[in-house]
């Protein structure tokens, strides 16, 4: 479980984030939502201690990682695979070598073993045979998918994805929403996805985050996204052109 | 206006204070070793290896045109000729094997390095390093210094060769010095102190260029114009740092 407890966080004066709480529940899949620019990727950093916040705690199983050492900072990361927003696959590596590189580097698996859990994971991400392209010779989704593979190599508890489908057409960020579903599935992994694409929310989500004005303005499951009067969360989700309300909630 | 003249005057203190810091996670992560050893060779190949060409290249023009230069201002009767190899040569060893390479490799290898880790910090790979439990530092950082430390030497030594090798056959095919009175001039003026003092400078230069470009290129922010500026600034200061060291070392060593 993580749990965001009163963070404040400022960049050159300019708050980003304050007294933002949240707590994501193990195996859920949580939404975070917001306009660009609101901080929800400060605040899913924040989870993994890619960033400090200048006041408050994050608690990962009920560790705060922000008092800990680096070392130990290290340990808990390992239990999270993260999916940065371009994918942030090494561009030196193949795609083979991307998803084999925390296993090379930590595991303790023999090369056999790499190369059929390699294997494995990309056939998850259903691209079994991209093993030797390099990523500048991957189309923007793939580049996720495989590097989505690279986050789940060392069966991660938890997952985070930074805009997993923003810059991609819809057929493709479909195929990415049932991917995570997918995932959280069949791994039994805890997700937060940072995004401001509703039809994913809507489609993937278990519970939602709603990011406003640096404060976590609302958070509830989707059911009650759609009876929600709160005219700042109605005017962010119409804004995406989509409806909520009871009617839609039986329709989901 | 208070605050720009704040800055302005602060901006250093903290580049410092921030540079100090990183340098010293480097020689903490010495202890996860075994994690980079293999990038350590790859670097090593990289910045000492792949830069022998242009080195030598350098190098041999440089010995070559200290030769002429000499010996058109110490022509005359009353002068033996062999004081141009006594000339050429410590100068090479003191000053131009190690400078040239210096701001060779400061615009080769330094620039090479700020793009290569500015790249990746604004395409998020750092990130992404960090967040699968690696320590970037110690997996970026530290094989690019320990790799430049230990080949700026080499370069140094190969440069020195070079360029007496181009002084001694620029002097014998223009008749300003045969070889013999070249080298027998040399030998004849030669400090044991001089190769080791070169050696500690190219030591010196080569921490200074690898920790400075990994400093710029680590912390690079904004996009493409971010990872130019980074370079840019990562050729400029380790030239102006090399200079800097050239100046403290030899008001230091040679003062003995």
């Amino acid at each position: 479980m993580i749990v965001v407890r009163n963070i404040h966080k400022s960049f050159a004066g300019k708050t980003v984030l304050q007294n933002a709480s949240l707590q994501v529940n193990e195996g859920e899949i949580l939404a975070i939502i917001g306009r660009s620019g609101s901080g929800k990727s400060v605040l899913m950093k924040h989870m993994v201690g890619l960033l400090k916040p200048d006041s408050g705690q994050v608690l990962v199983d009920g560790l705060d990682i922000n008092t800990v050492s680096y070392r130990e900072l290290q340990k808990v990361r390992q239990n999270f695979g993260v999916l940065f927003q371009g994918g942030a696959l090494f561009d030196s590596m193949n795609s083979f070598e991307n998803v084999a590189f925390p296993l090379r580097t930590f595991g303790k698996l023999s090369e056999i073993e790499i190369q059929e859990r390699v294997l494995k994971c990309l056939e998850m991400v259903e691209l079994p045979d991209v093993g030797t392209k390099l990523p500048s010779e991957l189309s923007g989704g793939m580049q996720k998918r495989v590097a989505l593979a690279r986050a789940i190599s060392m069966n991660p508890r938890y997952i985070m994805y930074d805009e997993p489908t923003s810059g991609l057409d819809p057929e493709t960020s479909n195929t990415i929403d049932a991917l995570i579903n997918n995932l959280a599935d069949r791994l039994n992994v805890t997700s937060v996805v940072v995004t401001h694409d509703m039809h994913s929310v809507l489609s993937i989500a278990d519970r939602a985050a709603f990011i406003h004005n640096g404060t976590i303005w609302w958070v509830g499951t989707i059911d009650e996204l759609h009876t929600c009067t709160d005219p700042v969360l109605i005017g962010f989700v119409k804004a995406n052109e989509y409806q909520i309300g009871p009617q839609h909630a039986a329709a989901r | 206006m208070v605050g720009q003249l704040a800055d302005r005057i602060f901006d250093p203190l903290r580049s410092l204070g921030r540079f100090t810091l990183l340098i010293g996670r480097a020689f903490r992560s010495l202890s996860e070793f075994r994690l980079f050893r293999k990038n350590i060779f790859e670097q090593m190949v990289r910045i000492g290896i792949e830069s022998i060409p242009i080195v030598a290249l350098a190098a041999l023009f440089s010995g070559a045109v200290t030769t002429v230069q000499t010996a058109y201002q110490l022509v005359s009767p009353l002068i033996p000729r062999s004081i141009i190899g006594a000339v050429v040569v410590p100068s090479v060893i003191l000053e131009l094997a190690a400078v040239i390479t210096g701001f060779l490799l400061a615009g080769r290898v330094g620039a090479r390095i700020a793009a290569e880790l500015g790249t990746m910090r604004v395409t998020e790979q750092i990130d992404a390093l960090e967040a699968m439990g690696l320590n970037s530092v110690g997996y970026l950082i530290v094989p690019r210094v320990v790799a430049g430390v230990a080949m700026f030497p080499v370069l140094y030594v190969a440069a020195c060769f070079v360029a007496i090798g181009g002084g001694i056959a620029i002097g014998h095919a223009t008749g300003a010095v045969p070889a013999g009175e070249f080298i027998s001039g040399a030998r004849e003026y030669f400090k044991p102190f001089d190769p080791i003092f070169g050696l500690i400078k190219s030591l010196v230069f080569g921490f200074v260029i690898t920790s400075i470009s990994c400093y710029k290129g680590y912390y690079t922010r904004g996009g493409a114009e971010g990872v130019g500026r980074s370079t840019t600034e990562a050729a400029v200061t380790s030239c102006v740092y090399i200079l800097l060291a050239d100046l403290v070392l030899a008001a230091t060593l040679l003062n003995l």
